[in-house]
């Protein structure tokens, strides 16, 4: 059997590749070349060279969306991450009913981002109307509030699982041996709780750091990057930049702005994995 | 035995959604999303194979991307009628309200591309020009009722208007009685004024208020930073005598002032709040009679009526604003709505895209079809609608006055549009009238160097 798979690896491999290729690989070459061209439909490309990323790195809108957009992410990552562990912890000891604050937790990440979005607007404009303050429309703190907010409130849930799963799985016998080495509460949660969930931690600081980077139905539907463009984030800069313009050459200075954004959050992300996967142990 | 049992009713579930997914979809083809779209991808496809059959007497068929969704049902049913008689296929599918451009933009590289699209005008024409097809042959440019309907590049006729359409301020004639006036009392700005102040003092005795919101979400405040914004361009065009321009001077910029002030300072609601409003919110509040006014457009007709309002409460008159000669002034009249034959396309494809968009607009049942959609349309067999709207803007016109062109498809850019909408929002809110000036003017010409 095992003979079997070794020599026949690639017909099992195909179907994954096949799939990887046409629907990644091919489209994300085309996508690098289109950011060298100006266009409007993909099958009419105009050659033009470096000149739709000199129009990109020179657009300053373009670095205000990313400085808000890293500040974002920054705020984001530690917050649903520090919640999200907590409750975590909160849930894994043994409270009654924590299967149902669990679920309850979890569901709001079943909801879609567009929806979630346009709830929430709904919500902060009734407060910030109430507390008498401009709306979120008009409001630039407070759509960047806002979007924290609601990402939290969507993501945290997620991230608890994660968590809950890394706990879970400590060997009992360390906190045994912790509780009676005469460990404080503290000292256990630092010392041998944290140690042995990292590899939750790093999958949780990827997929927070990643999701706020790259966030985009949120931004559109909470914010719409009103006011004149100053809550917009980088997804969202880079779309507007298509649409909001008539003529072929938009769309080529979108897909620069497009490939930057995405060599962007690769390199960010690796960084992160490396930082974090040196500190996992091994159990 | 009870892993089994659940699993044979997962799949089951699974095969389930799969015909139920595939069934509901051809009959609905506006396409909510991506997802969504791709499924009505499939289903075309289908009908595709299923009207192979007729294909053998047919040389071309017919794929419209339509951009109206509250006319989507109807189109179907058109659709469906003209292969029944000619066998040809007719696909017609609706772009949701909004992703025009996207859903035409990712439409119009595929294999089973669009025949027929549409674009709104010079501004949107820039993107599209390659792919249309040059019309001057065509019949149904000849039996377009005057050459202004057709859009033009340079020498070649890009774009064919299939829709005149008209929008003022739709008035609540029943409640402008309650309040002791009729639509005859309002000739100008003054005494739009003097009638919305009036009805705004005596807002708790009488129950309404004069306007509804001047709603600044993303679904109301094109009609404010578009089709009101029109009217300073229209006045300032016509002082200067031209027809585009590449820097505006805001000449009227103050009337724009006036008439918006007196939209949000006699509201249903507080000017702080407007930010938030959607159209929906204004066109609930006045089918429910909480106001008197309400700015919008012909189009507005079916979703007034669907929501119990009679053809006896529905006036509709002229946005004064106290510019030009008010006494002779007629409805905003115009069209965004120009249909375009891909020039792309096969050569069977394209003639059988002229027969049908001629017979739409030529033939009994085309027209009728077109009537009943609330269309006026700019051919010569043109019939009557039930539309009052489009009624009152016949009656003004022939009683003398001159409709107001429409000048917003000259306007810059989406991006511009915007502009001027974020600066609205803010002044409505309290902030500073400049901003808006400063985003009408200056954000003009930037606008229109940038899209050089």
């Amino acid at each position: 059997m095992e003979k079997a798979v070794r020599k026949y690896w690639p017909v099992f491999v195909l179907p994954t590749v096949a799939a990887f290729a046409i629907g990644f690989v091919y489209p994300f070459i085309q996508g690098l070349y289109l950011s060298f061209c100006k266009f409007n439909t993909i099958k009419k490309a105009k050659f033009v060279g470096l000149d739709n990323y000199k129009y990109a790195l020179t657009d300053e809108s373009f670095y205000h969306a990313f400085a808000y957009t890293l500040a974002f992410a920054v705020v984001s990552v530690v917050l649903i991450n520090v919640i999200a562990f907590i409750i975590a912890l909160a849930l894994t000891a043994k409270i009654k009913g924590s299967n149902v604050y669990r679920t309850v937790f979890f569901m709001p990440n079943l909801i879609g981002g567009i929806v979630l979005g346009y709830i929430w607007k709904v919500l902060l404009d009734c407060f910030l109307s109430i507390i008498g303050q401009p709306l979120l429309a008009l409001n630039e703190r407070w759509g960047f509030v806002g979007l924290v907010i609601l990402m939290c409130w969507q993501q945290i849930g997620y991230m608890m699982i994660i968590y809950i799963a890394g706990l879970q799985s400590i060997d009992t016998a360390y906190l045994e041996a912790a509780m009676i080495d005469g460990a404080t509460k503290m000292q256990t949660l630092l010392r041998v709780k944290i140690p042995n969930v990292m590899s939750s931690i790093t999958i949780c600081l990827f997929l927070t750091l990643t999701n706020g980077f790259k966030l985009f139905d949120q931004n559109l539907a909470l914010t719409g990057g009103e006011p004149a463009h100053k809550s917009e984030m980088l997804a969202l800069n880079i779309y507007s930049t298509f649409y909001a313009r008539s003529g072929a050459k938009w769309k080529g200075y979108g897909q620069a702005k497009a490939v930057v954004f995405c060599i962007l959050v690769i390199v960010i992300s690796l960084i992160q994995l490396r930082a974090t996967k040196k500190r996992e142990v091994q159990a | 035995m009870k892993k089994k049992l659940l699993s044979a009713i997962l799949s089951v579930g699974v095969a389930a959604s799969l015909v139920v997914g595939c069934g509901a979809q051809g009959t609905e083809a506006p396409a909510a999303d991506a997802a969504a779209e791709e499924e009505t991808d499939d289903a075309d496809e289908e009908e595709a194979d299923a009207e192979d059959a007729a294909e053998a007497t047919a040389d071309g068929q017919v794929y419209y991307l339509n951009f109206k969704p509250e006319q989507d049902e109807q189109w179907q049913a058109l659709a469906k009628s003209y292969t029944s008689q000619t066998g040809v296929p007719v696909t017609v599918v609706t772009a949701a309200s909004g992703t025009y451009e996207e859903t035409l933009t990712a439409e119009i590289v595929k294999d089973e591309a669009p025949t027929l699209f549409q674009v709104n005008g010079p501004v949107g024409l820039a993107n599209w020009s390659d792919y249309c097809y040059d019309l001057s042959d065509s019949e149904i440019y000849k039996n377009l009722t005057s050459d202004a309907f057709a859009l033009k590049n340079e020498d070649e006729v890009a774009g064919i208007a299939y829709v005149i359409e008209s929008y003022g301020i739709i008035t609540n004639a029943e409640l402008l009685e309650k309040a002791g006036y009729t639509v005859d009392d309002i000739k100008s700005f003054a005494d739009l004024k003097k009638v919305a102040e009036d009805i705004t003092a005596r807002k708790a005795e009488l129950g309404f208020a004069a306007f509804t919101s001047t709603g600044m979400d993303g679904s109301s405040d094109w009609r404010f930073k578009t089709h009101l914004a029109n009217l300073p361009i229209y006045f300032e065009y016509k002082a200067d005598g031209i027809t585009d321009t590449k820097a505006i001077k805001g000449t009227y910029l103050d009337n724009y002032r006036q008439i918006f002030d007196l939209y949000i300072n006699n509201s249903t609601c507080a000017p702080t709040e407007l930010a938030s409003k959607t159209g929906d919110d204004a066109e609930n509040e006045f089918a429910e009679g909480k106001a008197v006014f309400f700015q919008n457009g012909s189009w507005e007709y079916g979703n007034l009526t669907g929501k119990g309002m009679t053809d006896d409460q529905l006036k509709m008159i002229p946005i004064y604003v106290g510019a030009g000669d008010e006494a002779n002034q007629g409805l905003c009249t115009g069209t965004e709505n120009f249909w375009c034959v891909n020039s792309e396309a096969s050569e069977e494809d394209i003639q059988a895209t002229l027969d049908f968009i001629n017979w739409c607009v030529s033939s009994d049942e085309g027209t009728q079809a077109m009537s009943d959609m609330g269309f006026v349309i700019p051919f010569k067999n043109a019939k009557a609608t039930a539309n009052v709207f489009v009624a009152q803007d016949t009656a003004y016109t022939s009683a003398g006055k001159t409709p107001v062109s429409w000048n917003f498809t000259t306007m810059p850019s989406e991006e511009w549009k915007n502009g001027v909408g974020s600066a609205l929002t803010s002044y409505a809110a309290g902030g500073a009238w400049d901003d808006v000036v400063t985003a009408f003017v200056d954000g003009w010409a930037t606008e229109k160097a940038l899209a050089e």
